[in-house]
C-alpha cells in the first residue's frame, strides 16, 4: 500500500506511467467505449428491474410482523413519555411569561454576566410580543422532555463505549451511521411502531441527539490524565467510587461541551419532527405558514426559532465554559431570594387574574402584511433578474453536471443545438487537452481533466453506472487504502442492487453543485476574515449563529424568493453548508506562523506569492477539515430541502414518511447515510495520508 | 537476632509486555540469573519488551528504598507491580511476608485503604475537587464521617504546610504545593508502605531541593516504609537507605549510597558515580580500620565519628597526624583511620575490603533500622 506521496516530476511521468495510472488507463477505454453498447446492453445504464433486492419489501414484512408484538410495549412507552412531557407543557404555558422571562433573564446573568441577560430578555420579549409564546413553549416542552433523555442515553452509551470491549467495537461505527442518517428517516419506523403523534418526535429527538453526548462523554473519559485513575485506585475507591466520584467530574468540562451540542441537536430536530404536526408548536407554525406561502408570517416565526436556539445555546454554552470552580458574585447564595421572587410575581399575576399573554398582536400582523406586500413588490420589480438568475445557474451550471452537455445543450436553453460534429470535436479537443496537460504536469491532472469532460458530456445521471462505481472504488483505493475500498465498494452494491442508484446520482449531483458552490463562497470569506480584523469581526458572530439555527430556517428566505424547485434546494442548501468552509479556512489561515511568512517576506516573496506558496499550502489540512465538513452539512441538509421540491433520496425519505413506508425510507436513508460515510472516508484517509508530519510545520 | 520479616519482597519478578507474556514466562520458568538472562533474550527476539526481569528484593520495615535509573529502565513499572496497579507476568511478591498477589480485587482494596498510599510524578489530583477534599478523598471512599474526615485532612495539610489553601482548587497551586497536596493525600490513611514515583522529577532544582529535605523530615517522624523512583543519583544518594539501581528492567546493584559509590558493580553505575561529590558521600565507617587492641586505652574523647563524611574527616584532620580513633553513636571506640587513607579516598581505589561483601546483596547492612 506504500505509495509515494510526493507527486510525480513532469519529467519522470514523460518517460514512464507509474503502475497506478494503469487502471484508470483501462477504466477510460472502458468508460469510451461503453457508451457505444448501452442501446444494446441496456442494463448497463440502468441496473435492471429484476435484479433488484427486495430489501424494502423484507423490511416492510418484518415490521408489520413485529409491530403487533410490540405495539403493546410501545403503548406504555409512549403513554410514560406523553405524560411529563404534555405536564411540562401546561407548566409552561400556566406560568405568565413575565415570570418565566425574569426567571431566563436571572439564569443568563449568572451562566454569564449582564450582556447574556440583556441579549436574552431582548430575544425572549420579541418571543412574547410577536404572540408566538405558546408555541415556543410547546417547543420547548418537547425539548425539555428529549434533552434528559437524551443525555441519559448518550452518558449510558458514552460509558460502556469506554468500558467494554463490545462497546469500544461497535459504538463508534453505530454513531457514524446515526449522525449521517438523514433526520427524516429516524420518524418513519417510529411512526410506524408509536403512531402519529408528538411522542415520536420526542423519541426521534431523544434518539436523534444523543451522539455528541456519547462522543463527549467517551472522549472526556479517555483524556482524564492516568495518575488521576491511579490516584483514585490507589485511595481504594470502589468502581462506582472511582467513575461518579473521579471520573465522570473531572471529564465534566467535556461533557459540558456534549450537553450543549446535544441540546441544540434536540432542538433541531423537535423542529423538523414537526413535519409530523399536531402539536401547535413552532417548526409546525413556520412549515404551514411556508406551506400557504404566507412568508411574512413564517420569517416571523422562523425569526422565533432562531432566538430560541441563540438563547438556549447561549446559556448552556456559557455554562459549559464556566469554570464551576468560579461563582458569580452578585448571585452567590441568593438563589432563594430568586425564586421566591419569582413565585411572588407569579402569585401576583394569578391572584390579579392579570393575564399578560398576546395572541396575534396587530404589529406582528402589520409587519407580515407589509413583509409580504414589499416581497411581492420585490419580486414583481425584479421578477426577470431572479429568473435570469435562476435560469443562467440553472442552464450552465446544474444541468449539465446532471444530464450532460451531450442532453443540456438544446435550442431552448443554450439557444444551439449539439451537432454531431460539435460532439466529435467536443471529444478530441478534450482528448488532445488532456493528453497534452498529463504531458506536461503528470498523469494525474490529465486524467482529471479527462474525467471532468466526460462526466460534463454524459452528466452524473447519464453516466453508466459501472464507469462511476469504479471510478469510486478505484479512487477510494488509492486516495486511501484497501479497507475504504472495500467499504466504498460494499456501500454502492447496497445502493444498486437496492434500486436506489439513480435517486443516489441526483442526490451526488445536487449535493455537489451544493458543495462546490458552498467551498468557494465560503473559502472566499475565509480567506477575507482571515485578511482583515474587521471582516472577521462581522463574520465570525454570523457564522458562529447559522450554525446554531435550525436546518429548516434556511428554507424560509429561499423559498420567497424562488419557487419550489431544485434551485431552491440549491441555495437552502448553500446557505447551511457555506458555514464551515468559512470557519476552517479562516483558522487554517491564521494558524499559519507569522515566522515562516516573515521569513519569506524578506527574501522579497510578493503578498500573492506567500498566499499561494506558503500560507494556503500549510493551511491545506485544516481547509480539507472545512471541506469535509461542508460535504456533510450538504447531506444533512439535502434530506430538509426535499420539503421544498428535490428529486433523489432525500425526496424518497420524505416521501416514504408521508406513506410510512418503513423499508423504502429506510434504504434510502440508510443509502444517503453510505454516500456520506464513503465520501467522509475517502477524504479522510486521503487527508491524514497526505498530510501526515506535515501538523509540525503547520504551527 | 531474630530476623525480621520484610516489608515488601520481589521473588523472581517479571513483567513483560507483548502477547502471551505469561503463558511464555511459564514455559520458561527461568529461576536462576542464568536461565533469566536466556529468557530475556528469548522473549526480546519475540518483540516482547522485559520491562521488569527476574527481579529479587527485599524491602526491611521502615526502609527508605529507593529505585533508580534511567528514563526507561523499568523503575515505574516495578514499582507498579509491587504496588499491583499493573499486573505482574510471573514472580511472587510477598507483603509483610503474605502473599500480595493472590488478593482478590476485594481485599486489595482493602489493603490500598489502609496500609499503601502513593505519590504520582504529575500529582494525580484531582481538578474538580479542593485541596480539602483532594486530601479527605481516600478517607471518604472509605466511609468515614464528614467531621473525622475534615479532621484528618486538616491535620494532614498542616503537616506539608499548605494552611491556608485548603479550599484553594489544583489549577490555582504551583508545582510544589500541587505535590505538597499530593504528598498530604497519600499519608491521610496513614499507610504503612509509601509508593513516590518521580514525585520530585516535575519541580525546579530549588524546590526539589526543599522538597527532599521536607520529606526526610516527615521520614523521621513517621518511619514509613519508602519505595521512591528517581532518575536522578544526588537524589537517590541524599534521600536512600539503600538504593536499587536499575537498567534495562534488571536490577544491576543495590546497595547502600556509599557502597554503591564506593563500589560501583558495573560501568553503567559506575557512570553515575562519576558525577557524586564522593567526599560528601562515603562515610568514615566504609574506609577505617579495626582498632588495635593498643588504641583503646589512648582514646580520650577526641575521635572521629563513625557517620562523618569524608569531607568534614578531612578537614578535622587535616592538623593531626598518625592512626585517628573513630567511634559511634554511643562514643564506643570502634576503629582507626590515617589521615592518608582518607586522602586517598579521594581517589578511585577504595578500600575494597571493607564494603565487597555488601555488593549485589539485596540484604540491608548490618546496623539500618536494627
Ligand atoms: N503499557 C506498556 N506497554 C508496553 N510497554 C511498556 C508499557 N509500559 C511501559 N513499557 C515499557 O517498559 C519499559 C520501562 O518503562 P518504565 O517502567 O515506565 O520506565 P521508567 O519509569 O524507568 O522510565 C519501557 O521500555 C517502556 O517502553
Ligand atoms: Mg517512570
Amino acid at each position: 500500500m506504500a505509495k509515494p506521496p510526493t507527486p510525480p516530476t513532469a519529467r519522470g511521468t514523460r518517460r514512464s506511467l507509474p503502475p497506478q495510472a494503469l487502471p484508470w488507463l483501462g477504466l477510460l477505454a472502458l468508460a469510451l467505449a461503453l457508451p457505444f453498447f448501452m442501446s444494446v446492453l441496456p442494463w448497463l445504464k440502468a441496473w435492471p428491474v429484476d435484479w433488484l433486492l427486495p430489501l424494502a419489501d423484507w423490511i416492510n414484512a418484518a415490521m408489520d410482523a413485529l409491530a403487533p408484538a410490540l405495539k403493546p410495549t410501545t403503548r406504555i412507552l409512549s403513554a410514560t413519555l406523553e405524560w411529563p412531557m404534555l405536564a411540562l407543557r401546561d407548566v409552561l404555558q400556566w406560568l405568565p411569561w413575565p415570570v418565566l422571562v425574569l426567571a431566563v433573564l436571572l439564569l443568563a446573568f449568572h451562566a454569564s454576566g449582564p450582556k447574556l441577560a440583556v441579549i436574552c430578555l431582548l430575544a425572549l420579549l420579541y418571543i412574547a410580543l410577536s404572540g408566538y409564546w405558546r408555541q415556543a413553549m410547546n417547543t420547548l416542552a418537547l425539548v425539555g422532555i428529549a434533552v434528559p433523555l437524551s443525555l441519559l442515553l448518550g452518558l449510558l452509551i458514552g460509558i460502556a463505549a469506554q468500558r467494554t470491549k463490545i462497546g469500544a467495537r461497535l459504538v463508534p461505527p453505530a454513531l457514524d451511521v446515526m449522525q449521517t442518517m438523514p433526520t427524516f428517516a429516524y420518524l418513519i419506523p417510529l411512526l410506524v411502531l408509536f403512531g402519529f403523534g408528538p411522542v415520536v418526535g420526542l423519541i426521534a429527538s431523544a434518539i436523534y441527539a444523543c451522539p455528541p453526548m456519547v462522543r463527549n462523554v467517551h472522549l472526556g473519559l479517555s483524556r482524564i490524565p492516568g495518575e488521576i485513575k491511579e490516584a483514585a485506585t490507589f485511595a481504594g475507591s470502589s468502581a462506582w467510587q472511582k467513575l461518579f466520584w473521579v471520573e465522570l467530574p473531572a471529564a465534566m468540562t467535556q461533557i459540558k461541551v456534549g450537553i450543549n451540542q446535544t441540546i441544540m441537536a434536540a432542538l433541531s430536530m423537535v423542529i423538523i419532527a414537526s413535519v409530523i404536526g399536531g402539536f401547535d408548536d413552532i417548526g409546525w407554525e413556520v412549515l404551514s405558514t411556508m406551506r400557504k406561502a404566507r412568508f411574512g408570517e413564517s420569517l416571523l416565526a422562523g425569526f422565533v426559532i432562531v432566538l430560541l436556539a441563540v438563547v438556549i445555546d447561549r446559556i448552556s454554552a456559557a455554562y459549559a465554559s464556566k469554570d464551576s470552580t468560579q461563582r458569580t458574585p452578585l448571585l452567590a447564595g441568593r438563589i432563594g431570594y430568586c425564586g421566591g421572587g419569582l413565585l411572588l410575581l407569579c402569585a401576583a399575576f394569578k391572584l390579579s387574574g392579570f393575564d399578560p399573554s398576546i395572541t396575534d398582536p396587530a404589529w406582528a400582523k402589520a409587519v407580515a402584511t407589509w413583509l409580504d406586500t414589499r416581497l411581492e413588490g420585490i419580486v414583481v420589480a425584479y421578477g426577470n433578474a431572479l429568473t435570469a438568475i435562476k435560469n443562467t445557474l440553472f442552464y450552465y451550471y446544474l444541468l449539465p453536471l446532471r444530464i450532460g452537455f451531450s442532453q443540456a445543450i438544446l435550442p431552448f436553453t443554450w439557444g444551439f443545438d449539439f451537432t454531431q460534429l460539435m460532439r466529435w470535436s467536443y471529444a478530441i479537443a478534450c482528448g488532445v487537452l488532456a493528453l497534452g496537460l498529463s504531458w506536461r504536469s503528470g498523469w494525474r491532472k490529465g486524467l482529471l481533466l479527462a474525467a471532468l469532460a466526460y462526466l460534463l458530456y454524459f452528466g452524473l445521471t447519464g453516466m453508466p453506472w459501472l464507469v462511476f462505481g469504479t471510478a469510486i472504488i478505484l479512487l477510494a483505493w488509492q486516495a486511501g487504502n484497501l479497507a475504504t475500498a472495500v467499504f466504498t465498494g460494499l456501500a454502492l452494491t447496497f445502493i444498486l442492487v437496492t434500486g436506489m442508484w439513480e435517486r443516489a446520482m441526483l442526490s451526488i449531483y445536487l449535493c455537489g453543485a451544493a458543495v462546490i458552490l458552498s467551498f468557494l463562497l465560503g473559502s472566499a470569506l475565509g480567506v477575507w476574515a482571515a485578511t482583515r480584523e474587521r471582516a472577521s469581526a462581522v463574520i465570525r458572530p454570523i457564522a458562529d449563529t447559522f450554525q446554531t439555527i435550525p436546518l429548516f430556517v434556511f428554507l424560509i428566505p429561499v423559498l420567497m424568493f424562488f419557487q419550489i424547485g431544485e434551485f431552491t434546494a440549491l441555495l437552502a442548501i448553500i446557505a447551511y453548508a457555506f458555514v464551515p468552509a468559512v470557519r476552517y479556512t479562516e483558522n487554517g489561515l491564521r494558524q499559519v506562523s507569522p515566522e515562516l511568512l516573515e521569513v519569506a517576506t524578506e527574501q522579497g516573496a510578493t503578498p500573492w506569492q506567500i498566499f499561494w506558496q506558503i500560507k494556503v499550502p500549510l493551511a491545506l489540512p485544516t481547509i480539507m477539515v472545512g471541506l469535509n465538513q461542508t460535504v456533510m452539512y450538504a447531506f444533512a441538509m439535502l434530506v430538509i430541502a426535499a420539503l421544498v421540491g428535490t428529486t433523489g433520496l432525500g425526496q424518497q425519505v420524505y416521501l416514504s414518511l408521508s406513506a410510512a413506508d418503513t423499508g423504502a425510507g429506510l434504504i434510502a436513508g440508510l443509502s444517503m447515510a453510505l454516500l456520506a460515510m464513503v465520501t467522509d472516508r475517502i477524504m479522510q484517509t486521503w487527508a491524514r495520508k497526505r498530510f501526515a508530519g506535515m501538523a509540525s510545520t503547520a504551527h | 537476632m531474630t530476623p525480621i520479616t520484610p516489608a515488601l519482597e520481589c521473588r523472581n519478578l517479571w513483567k513483560v509486555y507483548g502477547d502471551n507474556a505469561e503463558e511464555r514466562l511459564k514455559q520458561y520458568a527461568p529461576t536462576n540469573a542464568k536461565q533469566a538472562a536466556e529468557c530475556s533474550t528469548a522473549l526480546s527476539a519475540e518483540g516482547g519488551i522485559i520491562a521488569s526481569g527476574h527481579i529479587n528484593l527485599q524491602i526491611q520495615p521502615g526502609e527508605f528504598f529507593v529505585l533508580m535509573g534511567l528514563s526507561g529502565s523499568g523503575k515505574s513499572t516495578l514499582m507498579r507491580c509491587m504496588s499491583r496497579l499493573t499486573e505482574p507476568s510471573a514472580g511472587e511478591l510477598l507483603l509483610d511476608g503474605a502473599d500480595f498477589l493472590s488478593a482478590k480485587p476485594k481485599a486489595l482494596r482493602q489493603i490500598r485503604r489502609q496500609k499503601m498510599g502513593m505519590v504520582f510524578q504529575h500529582f494525580g489530583l484531582f481538578p474538580h475537587m479542593t485541596v480539602q477534599d483532594n486530601v479527605a478523598y481516600p478517607l471518604r471512599v472509605q466511609g468515614i464521617n464528614p467531621a473525622e474526615r475534615q479532621r484528618k485532612a486538616q491535620e494532614m495539610i498542616e503537616l506539608v504546610g499548605l494552611e491556608g489553601r485548603e479550599n484553594a482548587y489544583p489549577h490555582q497551586l504551583s508545582g510544589g504545593q500541587k505535590q505538597r497536596v499530593g504528598i498530604a493525600r497519600s499519608l491521610a490513611v496513614d499507610p504503612e508502605l509509601w509508593f513516590l514515583d518521580e514525585p520530585f522529577s516535575a519541580l525546579d532544582p530549588l524546590i526539589r531541593w526543599q522538597m527532599q529535605s521536607e520529606l526526610l523530615r516527615l521520614q523521621t517522624l513517621f518511619h514509613k516504609t519508602i519505595i521512591f523512583v528517581t532518575h536522578d543519583f544526588m537524589e537517590a544518594v541524599r534521600l536512600a537507605d539503600r538504593i536499587a539501581i536499575m537498567k534495562d528492567g534488571q536490577v544491576v546493584q543495590v546497595g547502600t549510597p556509599q557502597d554503591i559509590v564506593l563500589n560501583p558493580a558495573t560501568d553503567y553505575v559506575a557512570e553515575f558515580v562519576k558525577e557524586a561529590p564522593r567526599t560528601r558521600i562515603i562515610k568514615v565507617d566504609q574506609l577505617m580500620q579495626a582498632a588495635p587492641a593498643a588504641t583503646t586505652t589512648t582514646f580520650n574523647g577526641q575521635a572521629l565519628s563513625q557517620d562523618m563524611t569524608l569531607e568534614d574527616a578531612l578537614s578535622w584532620s587535616a592538623e593531626r597526624a598518625g592512626e585517628l580513633p573513630v567511634r559511634d553513636q554511643n562514643g564506643q571506640l570502634i576503629g582507626v583511620i590515617t589521615p592518608e587513607r582518607l586522602a586517598m579516598a579521594l581517589g578511585n581505589t577504595p578500600g575494597k575490603a571493607t564494603s565487597n561483601s555488601d555488593r549485589q546483596s539485596a540484604q540491608p547492612p548490618a546496623g539500618v533500622n536494627s
